[in-house]
């Protein structure tokens, strides 16, 4: 995910102070993982050389002195162009747990128990998920939805290729 | 978290003339534990769910439920069971037409000799804990399959069973409503300390669970003991 066009996003609304970017971010997107601040003023300074934002205004008072942030019209810009680019596709062809099935064939291992270990493992998560997700708000559910569909994708491979070990057996010692 | 075994299947085996539908199937269930079965189709383990609940009666192995052997007893006694102890919910809520959604609720209370009144106190508190206080006078033609599924969840927990056996409860739902009643359903359970056994081929649905057993090829594989 970019924050830098995250952080653009959320200034597109109103100008703001580094820490009122934080907050907005944490209560829209964070989740169980607050943003570190060090990340939001190391984008902001990012943004500001790039001159997609500008400093609006700086408060001095006690205390380190305050800048406030302001989107340019670069920065709306590029945003936009963001909003209208798909996110890159994953193309899942490079699989650990692939590499892993055929090298237990190959050695004679139980390629079987490969599966049923990954399986466990992705259901204990679906099942934490699931929890979350029961006792989350809307957004909890949405973003545990995602997780969960996706999840829901890796378990119908593992069955299917259970159901075609022998088949893979046959092909991979040939 | 170490509750009682009330459900313990050892080595079940049963054949359909040529088909087998288990060849040495075993699982536990604790007290108040909701346990997914999960496999293939053809896999046996709506088999297994019916030898479990006594409707089927294995070839060999054998099924012990607090402390009585099911396999020994008689079909009295098994259905007596079934009606006491014993919850059930399915792939459609099968529910009688002619009743309305309340009358289908009390109905096991009413077989297990209850008086009307009492019974369909009890099954209109549950229809509010399933959220559809409003559905009973309806009868289940009336009645979207959301709906109904959760009049059957109420039918199959308003006599407090032990034990609710679910055969693919959400099967015929779409997902967000099938998401629902299984919300509805596990909460429901939980909070009267209903074992369920809940087949499903669905992981999403399973992810409601406990935990998990897997059935291949009428043999069970218990995840959390290949860890």
């Amino acid at each position: 995910m970019s924050l830098g066009h995250t952080i653009l996003g959320l200034l597109e609304r109103q100008p703001s102070h580094g820490y009122d970017i934080k907050r907005a971010y944490d209560q829209q997107f964070g989740h169980d993982r607050a943003l570190p601040y060090g990340q939001v003023y190391a984008t902001l300074s990012r943004l500001l050389k790039n001159g997609l934002v500008e400093v609006d205004s700086v408060e001095t008072g006690e205390g380190p002195e305050r800048k406030r942030y302001a989107i340019t019209s670069a920065g709306v810009t590029d945003v936009e162009q963001w909003f209208g680019r798909p996110e890159p596709v994953e193309p899942y062809l490079q699989s650990a747990l692939y590499t892993k099935v055929v090298l237990a064939l190959l050695t004679g291992r139980p390629a079987v128990d490969v599966l049923d270990t990954q399986r466990a493992e992705h259901l204990r998560l679906m099942r934490e998920l699931t929890r979350r997700k029961l006792d989350g708000d809307l957004a909890d559910q949405l973003v545990c939805d995602h997780a969960l569909f996706h999840l829901e994708a890796d378990l119908r491979w593992l069955e299917l290729t259970a159901a075609r070990l022998d088949e893979l057996a046959a092909e991979v010692r040939r | 978290m170490t509750s009682p075994v009330l459900l313990r299947a050892e080595d079940l085996h049963k054949d359909y003339g040529r088909t087998t539908a288990l060849a040495g199937a075993s699982i536990e269930v604790s007290a108040g534990e909701l346990v997914a079965v999960m496999g293939p189709s053809g896999s046996g383990k709506s088999t297994l769910l019916h030898c479990l609940a006594g409707i089927v009666r294995p070839d060999r192995g054998s099924i012990g439920y607090g402390g009585e052997e099911l396999t020994g007893c008689g079909d009295a006694r098994l259905s007596a069971l079934r009606r006491s102890d014993f919850g059930f919910l399915f792939q459609f809520a099968q529910l009688v037409p002619e009743l309305s959604c309340l009358e289908n609720v009390a109905l096991p209370l009413r077989l297990g000799g209850r008086r009307r009144r009492a019974a369909e106190a009890a099954a209109a508190q549950w229809l509010e804990r399933l959220e559809v206080a409003d559905l009973a006078r309806q009868r289940p033609g009336e009645i979207s399959g959301g709906q109904a599924q959760r009049v059957g969840v109420a039918r199959a927990l308003v006599t407090r069973p032990k034990v609710v056996f679910a055969d693919e409860p959400t099967g015929a739902l779409d997902s967000l409503n099938g998401e629902r009643v299984m919300g509805l359903f596990a909460r429901a359970a939980r909070d009267s300390s209903a074992a369920v056994v809940l087949v499903t081929h669905d992981a999403r649905v399973a992810a409601y669970a406990d935990r998990e057993v897997i059935v291949r090829d009428g043999r069970t594989r218990d995840l959390a003991a290949t860890k």
